[in-house]
């Protein structure tokens, strides 16, 4: 079940879990209606403004590569497995789901993070693009045509992820030298060690004075 | 992982409300330890209190020195041109730890939280005093060679805190600002926020349970603007630290007007070192100082002290 809920600060001493719950939730729906109010917000927009629950398997909202999807999930589910498993979008990897790999990375409201250690429920109103949403159409994103044009992969494993953190890098300003590149590129793993390849092939998109 | 209600909140007094009513409940920030250890069954929470809507926020010029909010990220702090200017090693703490995706996750509050790599602590197939007081301590006897040599007990050998940020804090005397559940806060200083092992090898900070960190605050210093992290790792990047240091120095007319230095990777604790300050303090800047040989640099209750008088 799921409530959307503002708590009374009356009722917090003793927490949400108590005989005032029900009330609580009339309360919080009654301010939910004064939240809903203005039109041409997102839902999730609106949500973020106020404190809410979750608890169970819900419906969740998910804006990825422009498009709102909904889902149904615990708030267990990390935004990987939410991509992978319920979206059908399985170009994001799962190499070690701790953080140590890099090979699960999107961008979230235009910065890096590894799905692996973001919650879906936490993911919720925010701007969600993985490697699926970088081509323009049949037109590949300039770094996509890069990783082509320098062989940046083997097995192809590690790619999008490399893809999307390198991305990010040349938005950051993070890849003017090669040393920085490896610097910065270094949350991505690579088993087959495609990193000669992977720097040429964001070194050249930082030549060709590409912008985001 | 365990399954869990999750809970936003939009303010201090709701997140400790919550915290009060489910004790066994955590706040989440950007969730990198945390979700990392649940995921290993190495904590379990029935419910997670949402606290990035807090307003932790900012990093600013204060009478007391930098103010950085705890909400703040890593890479935002690293980045920061004040951050950058007056504490370099600060700086370089950030951004010599983890990887650009992390940074961008994590938050300082949750930085200053983060446990210890010991191998046995995370494997819930091991028992270990950290993790269920009282089953023992197998690194004693096994593979140790990353734990710490300083600050150990018999319960207990492992770096508590692993990163980089507490221990250039440390160096330049950052004071951090923590609030409970009545509202009420309360300054300590990042030098007495860890505490050593002993016997209680859980408790790793003097947070208690439900109290929040705020804020840290670091003071203005001209040992704190010429200051630097010094990072030793098994890889050049993306890895924790076998052993790093914080120093800052004030130095004037080639004579060391005051030093600050501190350890990291090799005490239970980030670790001042106020024996090093003090042969520093008054020095020659020069690299004979700096190389000199110091009889007994870092003093320590050790845990090898304690063996060796059995
Ligand atoms: C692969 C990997 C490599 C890493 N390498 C390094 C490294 O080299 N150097 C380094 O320093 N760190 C490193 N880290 C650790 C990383 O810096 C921490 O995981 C991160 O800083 C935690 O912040 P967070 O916001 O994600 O915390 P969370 O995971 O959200 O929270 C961590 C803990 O702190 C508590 N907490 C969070 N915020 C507050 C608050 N404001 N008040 C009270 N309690 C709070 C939470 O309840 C939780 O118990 C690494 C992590 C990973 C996964
Ligand atoms: S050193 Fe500490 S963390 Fe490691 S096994 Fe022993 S008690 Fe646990
Ligand atoms: S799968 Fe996320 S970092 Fe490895
Ligand atoms: S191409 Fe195989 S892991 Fe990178």
């Amino acid at each position: 079940m799921t409530d959307h809920s503002t708590p009374d600060p009356a009722a917090l001493p003793n927490g949400p879990n108590h005989d005032g719950r029900r009330s609580f939730i009339k309360q919080a729906t009654g301010f939910l209606g004064l939240a809903l109010a203005p039109p041409l917000i997102s839902q999730a927009e609106r949500l973020t403004a106020i404190s809410k629950k979750v608890e169970g398997v819900t419906e969740m909202r998910l804006k990825v590569n422009g498009a709102v999807r909904t889902i149904q999930a615990e708030p267990r589910v990390t935004l990987l497995d939410a991509l992978r498993e319920r979206l059908d979008l399985t170009g994001s990897k799962k190499g070690c789901d701790h953080g140590q790999c890099g090979a699960c990375t999107v961008l979230v409201d235009g910065r890096r993070v590894n799905s692996c250690l973001t919650l879906a429920v936490m993911a919720q109103g925010k701007e969600i693009t993985t490697v699926e949403g970088l081509a323009n159409g049949e037109e590949l994103h300039p770094l996509q045509q890069a990783f082509i044009d320098h062989d940046g992969f083997q097995c192809g494993y590690c790619t999008p992820g490399q893809i999307m953190s390198g991305v990010a890098c040349l938005k950051e300003g993070h890849a003017k030298t090669d040393g920085d590149i490896r610097e910065w590129m270094s949350g991505n793993l690579c088993r087959c060690g495609a990193y000669p390849n992977i720097v040429a092939a964001i070194r050249q998109v930082e030549k060709s004075g590409f912008k985001s | 992982m365990n399954n869990f209600s999750y809970i936003q909140v939009n303010s201090a007094k709701e997140a400790t409300g919550y915290r009060q009513a489910t004790p066994q409940a955590a706040y989440i920030a950007g969730g990198t330890t945390l979700l990392d250890l649940m995921k290993g069954n190495l904590e379990e929470h029935p419910q997670l209190v949402d606290i990035n809507l807090l307003p932790f926020k900012g990093i600013e010029q204060t009478s007391d020195g930098l103010r950085i909010g705890a909400m703040e990220r890593m890479s935002d702090v690293g980045e920061h041109p004040l951050v950058l200017q007056q504490y370099p090693a600060v700086s370089e703490s950030l951004l010599l730890a983890a990887s650009p995706q992390l940074r961008n996750m994590a938050s300082i509050g949750g930085n200053m939280m983060q446990r210890t790599r010991c191998g046995y602590f995370r494997d819930a197939a091991f028992p270990c005093n950290k993790r269920v007081p009282g089953s023992g301590c197998p690194a004693q006897e096994g593979n140790n060679h990353n734990l710490a040599i300083l600050g150990t007990s018999e319960a207990c050998i492992a770096t508590s805190y692993p990163g980089d940020l507490a221990v250039a804090l440390a160096a330049l005397d950052a004071v951090m600002t923590l609030e409970n559940a009545k509202g009420k806060q309360r300054r300590v200083p990042v030098t007495e926020f860890y505490v050593l092992p002993g016997k209680t090898p859980q408790r790793e900070t003097v947070l208690e349970p439900g109290e929040l960190i705020v804020a840290v605050t670091i003071p203005a210093a001209a040992h704190a603007r010429r200051s630097t992290y010094l990072k030793v790792r098994e890889r050049s990047s993306y890895a924790y630290a076998l052993a790093s240091a914080a120093v800052g120095l004030d130095v004037q007319n080639g004579t060391i007007r005051s030093a600050r230095v501190a350890l990291g990777g090799v005490g239970t604790k980030p670790w001042r070192s106020p024996e090093a300050e003090k042969v520093l303090t008054g020095a020659p800047a020069t690299e004979a100082t700096f190389r000199a040989p110091r009889p007994r640099p870092c003093v320590g209750p050790s845990h090898a002290t304690t063996t060796a008088s059995k």
